[in-house]
Order: structure tokens, then C-alpha cells, then sequence
């Protein structure tokens, strides 16, 4: 019997490599979208900044040697360097291996392909071409003068509802898709790294035969009672632990013997649990919890 | 009862052990991979990817059917997430990626609109013929037409003398090649709004291409009554050819979007806009490349040549190399991705 998973999150998205894998990639949320992009705006402004005052500080020789032709040359660089960086800033970062801006690399995201195929150079060029709508106009509305009064005020009013309409476009889909991610065929998910971490079942599977749980007793749990267990042991608490023993003992009606530890007893039936559960499995029977049975 | 078996190990805590040295094997080669580039890991490294990408999915779906180890089925799960990115990542070099792009993809999506290009050039020639007309009849409709910061003292209250001046391409004492420079980057934000626009149902782009248009037919016009008709045409078009042309690509380029996301046919919306925005991205990542061109000729092309007739020769040149490379028939390209 194969179950459809059970969506851990309200980010987790279904995700089918080529393979016919599902890996069950978490999206970035608006949160990290909005941090990561507000990061790669810093770095603009800080290169942009750091460009300036290089400028200034080469440029003083220049005007002074060449007069109004090095003030306009230093007008010139600044322009082109702006350019640069608004236009192809995202874009380059994109295209290379991590396929990601640094402002999305320390939030732990990455640009995907919807489809589960690769990432195309022409999805990041549509993506970021529409970042024009989406940053670039709202900025220069916002920027417009507005003061005026009359039609023009309302004219005003109506760009900005407009403009407002493309940025918050992602707040209103539940991928959290912008106009650029629409047209490229694009999405931003999250990339965390997990170390391998020990197998709860090691410490319980040599203690197993010190306690002699019965079936009936075994069965008083499912799968998620199993990971709450496993998350028990892991955190290692001992007051939790001192709290879940007792519960389990007495809904298994399980007389503790006092030389016997909370941790011996909770991993040896974390590891009788998991035997039990793991068997229904091999036979097609997926126990949810303690209500399905 | 399975559970008591001589080892007493779980199936599942065997099946990990078996195959725990091959993630973390793959662990440590994605960590290299992802610290610096593909370059730093050896072929065999390189080879050995794949194989263990693939055992690592094929673990991650039997453990997810007979492991209830939650902690394991995270591991894999983010592991071949990992894994999956540097399989199916680019792995082609940037050179290849150009070469591919400048010899058959660019030209081949430029070509795939040519029909929204046709519409896009129409309107531009539209709004210019307009503009023009109406300020050969009336020379106060130039300021509808002009916005003031584009203009550059260039409007019909200037004398003929001066006007013939702005042409000159020695004398640019008055900081022309920041405002060549100030033009260059506001006609390249409005190559890209013109594309960005396109989502919008087609209609805000058409009425910049418009508008463009109407610009560039006040400016001919004011020119024209003064008998400086031929020299403004040298002037423009030195590097309008590559200019224009550029952003009617950029405009037929989100007309395209905007067509197939209003009319769709068979396909879901959705799917037709990301189709069309593939296509429409390809322009559009060459299109920045024409306005970087059409930059160098109005910046450095313009100044150096002064001669009218010599503007026209570049301007037909740049047409024709422009046109053959564009839609010249060419042998059938081997499929590069």
C-alpha cells in the first residue's frame, strides 16, 4: 500500500527529478526571498559606494590634470558601472554553478527549474529582465514627484497601485512565484545541509534483549510517536526523558525496574518499536500513529 | 518474531550501514564542489558523481519505504537534493555557453519572433511618422513628444546654428559623453521595461515602442525644418540602426510574452508564459549585447566620424551584417544545450 506523504511544512513542494524521485524540496518563503534580495541590494550599493569613493579619490588627480574632461570621463565610468551592476549583477551570479546571487547563498536558497529539469540560461535572463518591472519601475514611481496635485496625483496613486501589484506579486501565490519566476519557469528553494546523525537504533538494539516487551505492549505506538521518541533521545534532556518514560511505562503497563535508566529503557523500546513497525512496513502497512490501526 | 535475530541489528540498520560510506563519500565530494568550482574535482571524482547520485536516490526511496529512521530519510533527502543540483546543474563552461548562444540560439529565437517584430518596428514607424507630421504642423507638439532631459537643448526654440552644432562630433565640450553615456543606459532601461512590459497583456509595451517612436520622429521633424533633415539622419543612425533595432527586438520580444499569456490556445497559461518567456529570455539576453554595441558607436563610432556620408556607410553596414546574421539562411546547427 503506498501512502501519499504526508506534507511535513507548508513550503515542503513536490519536486520529481528525472529519476521519478521525489525530493521533497522546501521553497524559499517571502521572509528569506525579501532577506536575500534586501542582502543583494546592500552589496550593490556598497560596491556602487566603494566604486564612488575610489572614483573621487583617483578622480581629484584627474580633474585637476584634465579639468572638466575628467570630471565628465568620472561621470561616464560611474554611469557604465551602475549599468553593470543593475543589469547583469543577478544575472552572472545565477548562471554559475550555485545558481545563486551571494545575498541567497547566506539565506540558503537557490534558483530551481519548476519542471525538475536543469536550470536554463534563457530562464535567468527572462527572470531577471522582469526584475525591471518589478524593482526598477515601483522605485522610480516611488521616486516621481507627486505633489502636484490634480490629475497628475491621481495618476500618481494609480502607477503606484500598479507598480505595488508587480512587487507583493509573490504574497499572492502560494509558491511564492514572482513575475520573473512566472515567465522564466523558475522557482527559489531552499538548499540546507544535514550532517548524518546517529542512528537512534544503535544504543537500543544491544539492550533489546534486557527487556522482553510483548507484542501487545509494542503495539501501543505508530510511526509518529516513533520520531517523537527518536527526537527525545536525540535531545538527550533528562527531565523529557524522565517525563516520556513514565508515559510510555504506564500506557504499556510496564513495571520499571529502578536499576534500569530512562535512556536504556527509552531506546531499547524506541528500538522494539522500530523493529515492529519497520516489519508492517516490509508487508505493506504504514502505521501513522497510535490512532490507525 | 523478526525482531531477534543473531546481530541483533534492525533490516534498516543494516541497510545503513551497508551504504553509509558511499553518502559520505558523496558528502565530501559535493562539499569540494561546492566551495570552489567543478574544476577542483578530478575526473574520476568527476565520473563517480553520477554513480553515486543515483545509488544515493535509489537509498533514498527504498529507506523512505522500509526505514522509519527520520533522521536518515532527512540526510538523503537534502544529500540528493545536493547531489541532483551538480548532476543536472550547468556544468557546460561559460565559452561554450557563448559560443552556443552567439552561433545558434540568439539568432534562432530572433528569428522565431519575427512576426512580433514585423508589429513592433510597424509601431515604431507609426509613432514616428505621427510625431513627425504633427510638429512639422506645429512645432509646440515637440515637447509632448521630447521629454525635456532627452532633449538636451535640442527644441524649436534653438537657432539653426546651434542645432547644426549638437551634430558635430568634435564639439562636444559641453559634457556630451556623459549625456551619450546618461542616453545610452536610459535607452537600455527602456529596452528591458519594454520587455518587462510585455507581461502586462501587450499593450503597455506597444505604447512605449510607440512613444519611442514618436521621440525619434519630433526629434527628425525639428531637424527637418531646419534643412538638417540628411545630418540628423547620419547622426541617429550611425548607431540607431543597432539602437532601434534592438529595442524593437526587446519590444517584439514582450509582445510575445504578452500574447501567449493573453491567448494561450491549447496550452495552460501558466505553461505558454514560461514557454514564451524561454524564448523571449534568449532576445532579450542578446538584446543587452546590441545596446552595449549601439553604446560603443554613439559613444566613440559618432565623435571619431564626422563626415555625414561616412555615418550613413557605417549605419548600412551595421543593417546589412545585422540582417545576414539574424536571418541569413544558415546549415543546421548540431544541437548544442
Amino acid at each position: 500500500m503506498s501512502v501519499e506523504p504526508v506534507r511535513s511544512s507548508s513550503t515542503e513542494r513536490a519536486f520529481i527529478t528525472p529519476e521519478g524521485v521525489d525530493l521533497r524540496l522546501n521553497i524559499g518563503d517571502a521572509g528569506q526571498r525579501a532577506a536575500a534580495f534586501m542582502l543583494d541590494a546592500a552589496i550593490i550599493v556598497a560596491v556602487l559606494g566603494a566604486f564612488t569613493l575610489i572614483i573621487i579619490l583617483t578622480g581629484i588627480g584627474a580633474i585637476g590634470a584634465a579639468g572638466r574632461a575628467g570630471a565628465e570621463m568620472i561621470a561616464v565610468l560611474w554611469l557604465v558601472v551602475f549599468f553593470l551592476l543593475r543589469n547583469f549583477y543577478f544575472t552572472a551570479f545565477e548562471l554559475s554553478a550555485a545558481a545563486a546571487t551571494p545575498g541567497k547563498r547566506i539565506m540558503g536558497l537557490r534558483v530551481a527549474s519548476r519542471d525538475g529539469g536543469r536550470l536554463r540560461a534563457e530562464s535567468v535572463f527572462a527572470r531577471n529582465a522582469m526584475r525591471e518591472l518589478e524593482v526598477f519601475l515601483p522605485l522610480s514611481v516611488l521616486f516621481a514627484r507627486a505633489g502636484e496635485g490634480g490629475v497628475d496625483s491621481w495618476m500618481y496613486l494609480l502607477a503606484f497601485v500598479w507598480a505595488g501589484i508587480f512587487v507583493f506579486f509573490p504574497l499572492f501565490n502560494k509558491d511564492r512565484l514572482r513575475l520573473g519566476d512566472l515567465v522564466g519557469g523558475t522557482w527559489v528553494v531552499r538548499t540546507p545541509r544535514r550532517k548524518l546523525t546517529r542512528d537512534m537504533a544503535d544504543d537500543g538494539a544491544p539492550r533489546r534483549t534486557a527487556y522482553d516487551f510483548t507484542t501487545a505492549q509494542i503495539d501501543a505506538y505508530g510511526a509518529k510517536e516513533l520520531h517523537v521518541l527518536e527526537s527525545v533521545l536525540r535531545q538527550g534532556d533528562r527531565k523529557t526523558k524522565r517525563a516520556v518514560a513514565d508515559r510510555i511505562a504506564t500506557k504499556i503497563d510496564w513495571t520499571r525496574d529502578p536499576h534500569q535508566s530512562d535512556t536504556d529503557f527509552l531506546s531499547a523500546y524506541y528500538a522494539a518499536l522500530r523493529g515492529r513497525l519497520e516489519d508492517k512496513l516490509l508487508m505493506g502497512v504504514r502505521r501513522r500513529d497510535k490512532h490507525d490501526v | 518474531m523478526t525482531e531477534t535475530r543473531p546481530s541483533g541489528l534492525l533490516k534498516s540498520q543494516r541497510f545503513r550501514q551497508a551504504r553509509e560510506d558511499d553518502w559520505r563519500r558523496l558528502e565530501r565530494l559535493m562539499d569540494k564542489a561546492e566551495k570552489g568550482s567543478a574544476a577542483k574535482l578530478t575526473d574520476a571524482e568527476i565520473l563517480a558523481v553520477p554513480v553515486l547520485y543515483r545509488s544515493t536516490l535509489s537509498a533514498l526511496s527504498v529507506a523512505r519505504e522500509t526505514s522509519l529512521d527520520q533522521g536518515l530519510i532527512d540526510y538523503l533527502e537534502t544529500l540528493a537534493a545536493r547531489a541532483y543540483f551538480f548532476v543536472y546543474g550547468s556544468r557546460t563552461t561559460l565559452q561554450d555557453r557563448l559560443t552556443s548562444f552567439f552561433r545558434h540560439d540568439w539568432p534562432k529565437a530572433v528569428q522565431g519572433i519575427w512576426r512580433e517584430t514585423l508589429i513592433a518596428a510597424a509601431l515604431m514607424a507609426l509613432g514616428a511618422v505621427v510625431a513627425g507630421w504633427l510638429v512639422i504642423h506645429e512645432p509646440e507638439w515637440f515637447y509632448a513628444f521630447v521629454p525635456s532631459d532627452l532633449g538636451g537643448g535640442r527644441d524649436p526654440t534653438a537657432s539653426t546654428a546651434s542645432l547644426r552644432a549638437t551634430l558635430d562630433g568634435t564639439d562636444d565640450a559641453d559634457g556630451l559623453s556623459v549625456f551619450a553615456a546618461f542616453l545610452f543606459t536610459h535607452n537600455a532601461q527602456v529596452a528591458l521595461l519594454a520587455f518587462a512590459l510585455g507581461f502586462a497583456l501587450c499593450l503597455p509595451t506597444a505604447l512605449l515602442v510607440l512613444y519611442n517612436g514618436a521621440t525619434l520622429g519630433a526629434f527628425f521633424a525639428l531637424f527637418a525644418s531646419r534643412g538638417l533633415g540628411v545630418e540628423l539622419g547620419g547622426w541617429l543612425l550611425i548607431h540607431g540602426v543597432t539602437e532601434l533595432f534592438a529595442v524593437v527586438l526587446a519590444g517584439a520580444a514582450g509582445l510575445r510574452i504578452g500574447w501567449s499569456v493573453a491567448f494561450p490556445g491549447q496550452k495552460r497559461r501558466l505553461d505558454a508564459a514560461v514557454e514564451a518567456g524561454r524564448a523571449a529570455g534568449t532576445v532579450m539576453g542578446g538584446v543587452v549585447v546590441m545596446l552595449l554595441l549601439a553604446g560603443l558607436l554613439e559613444g566613440f563610432g559618432r565623435q571619431l566620424i564626422v563626415d555625414t556620408g561616412a555615418r550613413y556607410a557605417v549605419a548600412a553596414a551595421t543593417a546589412v551584417v545585422w540582417g545576414l546574421y539574424f536571418y541569413a539562411r544558415r546549415r543546421e546547427a548540431p544541437h548544442v544545450r
